[in-house]
């Protein structure tokens, strides 16, 4: 693209967390514009914008070869980690073209190659299988880490507990990220729980725990780095991350439940400004670079929305398919079920 | 090996120890199936032989386990997970039923979950209502699991082997009436295809499809109509998932009559699928409405008394095949 060629590209690694957030911001303003636009299937999408430090900075800590699953908030993380925005999107919209064959949608996209066991529309759903991945690192020998990403609202889940004993209890190779924006649909935290300082519990069933402003994306991949390397030697986490969730729970949420004023201050929690306001003052990167790269991030996930809509539905044949492995027979149509039995020589 | 004779129990640990002898990636987790041996004492002393990284102790924490065997069954291991009891499944429901059994079709295709859930049921030891009861039909219910439950010594052994194999997660639950029954199994046998029922008896007159421990009961209600002169057919499904619908069609259309004997409730379960399934398909071969025969509506009682008279026994079998008019009362 030309623009990219009228700046030299800095190289450190704040650029590179600033360019990894604003990727994730722009992707998921893009969603909004695909639900605007009546091409998104269905209304549950839910946008991590004023999250990105928590996908950036931990998806940045992490290496090939590990795995983690996400909540329904997940697309950020899942690009953190090398998604590709074309599949991504035709997966939100139900295509074809999509991750998972437009089956699953936002809150089912997965891709085992990255690592991605799954995004999970249960709160809390996504967690013990982290557990299960520590066993088989432990038991394989691979060396890999597992991360369960999840809500705040996952502290209400039972299942939660259940997985950070196991991992303390067999020193698995796993890190427990909570991404705390605050909310858990129009509840807010102080209004779900008596202590909020969630870090507290992992600590008592004995995982290392912390709690990190998810202002700095540097702070969080310092965290996580650190964390995932105790992780990795058999020491397991739980991250807390401080942020704000800037828009409703889903697309079609206004968040009346929240005060006058309170989005406008709640909005200055902003990683990917702090980022780009940090290269700009510390002289790490130029104005004209940074809007270079936003631009060509702008084309980038527009040619998303492109291909998403471009895409195809799956085929009916697909309605069938995948129940059961390869293979097997695929569970027999109602209509043609009906037809063999009602058919009358 | 040549054929032995055994017991349910041991034929379940034989068949969980040869799989573990010969993958690695075989592990068993749950709680008690360790140090104590499980609760029936199914993995007795296994973790002598594999140790405690593939004999899995856990915490009393039901959704986990399931859950753990999820993402170890997704990341290559082979897990065997053990529910003490299948009462607990209403626990381990979201793991099981919105992960384990959705995640290859909402991944389209990319991974399977190749697990295997053993847990016990059934009615027998005056366990109470929330220890006795027949949960099959919550997983029947739920397309992406495969669902097995031996009722003989051989299946014991060969259904849980070829589970073992199975691509999809497979809930098998054993009978807890079962444990101590002997019988023969040839573990070097060809096993019966898995998915296919086993006709454990011939009969002209009446088709009896049940499974489980039912069967027995089945069986033993059949021998005595056939002293009232009445032929009645047992069918031992194996699996109720997948069904085996191939085997029972023609047997109900020679017959005309088809009975479905199973230990749980009647209503919205197992029984009344097929029932459904038999009327649907055979409709036009039937001279009598598809009788089910299954457990009572109602909680288990631990007074003995109680606790048989709410689910079949081989009398109500009897009594119920003497009211179409064959035998005795004929
Ligand atoms: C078990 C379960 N209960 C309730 C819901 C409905 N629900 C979906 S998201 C949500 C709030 C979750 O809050 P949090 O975990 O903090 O995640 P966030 O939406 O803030 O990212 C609720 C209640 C659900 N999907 N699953
Ligand atoms: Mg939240």
């Amino acid at each position: 693209m030309a623009t990219s060629m009228t700046a030299p590209r800095p190289n450190t690694r704040l650029y590179d967390f600033y360019r990894e957030m604003r990727r994730v911001r722009t992707f998921e303003e893009r969603v909004g514009e695909l639900f605007v636009r009546g091409q998104s299937a269905g209304s549950m999408l839910h946008l991590s914008i004023g999250e990105e430090s928590a996908a950036v900075g931990v998806g940045a800590a992490m290496q090939a070869g590990d795995t983690f699953t996400t909540h329904h908030r997940g697309h950020g993380i899942f690009l953190a980690r090398g998604a590709e925005p074309d599949r991504m999107m035709a997966e939100i919209a139900g295509k074809e073209s999509g991750y998972c064959g437009g089956k699953g949608g936002s809150m089912h996209i997965a891709d085992m190659s990255l690592g991605h066991l799954g995004a999970n529309a249960i709160v809390g759903g996504g967690i013990p299988a982290v557990v299960g991945a520590g066993l088989s690192a432990r038991n394989l020998g691979t060396g890999t880490v597992s991360v369960a990403f999840f809500g705040d609202g996952a502290t209400g889940q039972g299942i939660l507990y259940e997985s950070l004993n196991m991992a303390a209890l067999w020193q698995l190779p796993c890190l427990f990220v909570c991404i705390n924006n605050q909310y858990g649909m129009g509840t807010r935290i102080d209004r779900a729980t008596a202590n909020p300082n969630l870090h507290e519990r992992a600590a008592a069933f004995g995982l290392s725990a912390r709690t990190v402003d998810g202002l700095s994306v540097e702070d969080v991949a310092d965290a996580a780095e650190e964390m995932i390397a105790d992780a990795r030697a058999g020491r397991p986490g739980f991250l807390a991350i401080d942020c704000y969730r800037f828009f409703g729970h889903a697309r079609k949420d206004k968040s009346p439940y929240r005060a006058d004023g309170e989005e406008a201050a709640g909005r200055q929690k902003d990683p990917v400004s702090a980022a780009r306001t940090k290269l700009i003052v510390s002289g790490l990167a130029s104005v004209e670079a940074l809007d270079a790269l936003d631009k060509e991030i702008d084309a980038e996930m527009d040619g998303a929305i492109d291909f998403a809509v471009a895409g195809t539905e799956p085929p009916m044949a697909a309605m069938f398919r995948d129940v059961y492995a390869p293979g097997e027979p695929e569970p027999e149509p109602v209509s043609a079920r009906l037809s063999r039995v009602l058919a009358r020589d | 090996m040549a054929t032995i004779e055994t017991t349910y129990r041991d034929a379940l640990r034989l068949a969980l120890t040869e799989a573990m002898r010969e993958d690695d990636s075989v592990i068993l987790i749950g709680e008690e199936v360790g140090v104590y041996g499980g609760a029936y004492g199914v993995t007795k002393a296994m973790i002598e032989e594999f140790g405690a990284h593939r004999v899995i102790d856990t915490p009393i924490s039901e959704p986990a386990i399931v859950g753990a065997a999820v993402g170890a069954a997704m990341t290559g291991l082979r897990p065997v997970a053990e529910l003490m009891y299948v009462d607990f499944v209403g626990m381990t429901m979201d793991q099981l039923a919105n992960q384990a059994a959705k995640i290859r079709y909402m991944f389209g295709g990319q991974i399977g979950v190749p697990m295997v859930l053993r847990t016990q049921g059934g009615t027998g030891r005056s366990a109470g209502a929330q220890h006795s009861q027949s949960l099959e039909g919550y997983v029947m219910h739920t397309p992406g699991l495969r669902l097995a439950m031996p009722a003989t010594v051989a299946d014991a052994y060969h259904l849980l082997r070829q589970a073992m194999r199975q691509p999809d997660p497979v809930v098998f639950i054993e009978h807890k009436g079962l444990y101590t029954m002997k019988g023969e199994v040839d573990p070097d046998a060809p096993p019966a295809e898995w998915g296919r029922a086993a006709v454990l008896r011939e009969g002209a007159d009446l088709v009896i499809v049940s499974y489980s421990r039912q069967v027995h009961y089945a069986l033993a209600a059949a021998e005595r109509l056939a002293s009232e002169g009445v032929e009645a057919a047992v069918v031992d499904l194996r699996t109720l998932n997948p069904l085996d619908f191939d085997t029972i069609r023609p047997m109900v259309e020679a017959a005309g009559r088809a009975m479905v004997v199973s230990e749980g409730v009647m209503t919205s379960g197992v029984a009344a699928e097929l029932a459904a399934r038999i009327t649907e398909e055979c409709f036009d071969f039937l001279e009598d409405p598809v009788l089910r025969v299954a457990g009572e509506d109602i909680p288990i009682s631990v007074s003995p008394l109680l606790e048989t008279n709410s689910v079949p026994t081989p009398d109500l079998i009897v009594d119920t095949v003497r009211k179409i008019g064959l035998g005795a009362a004929a």
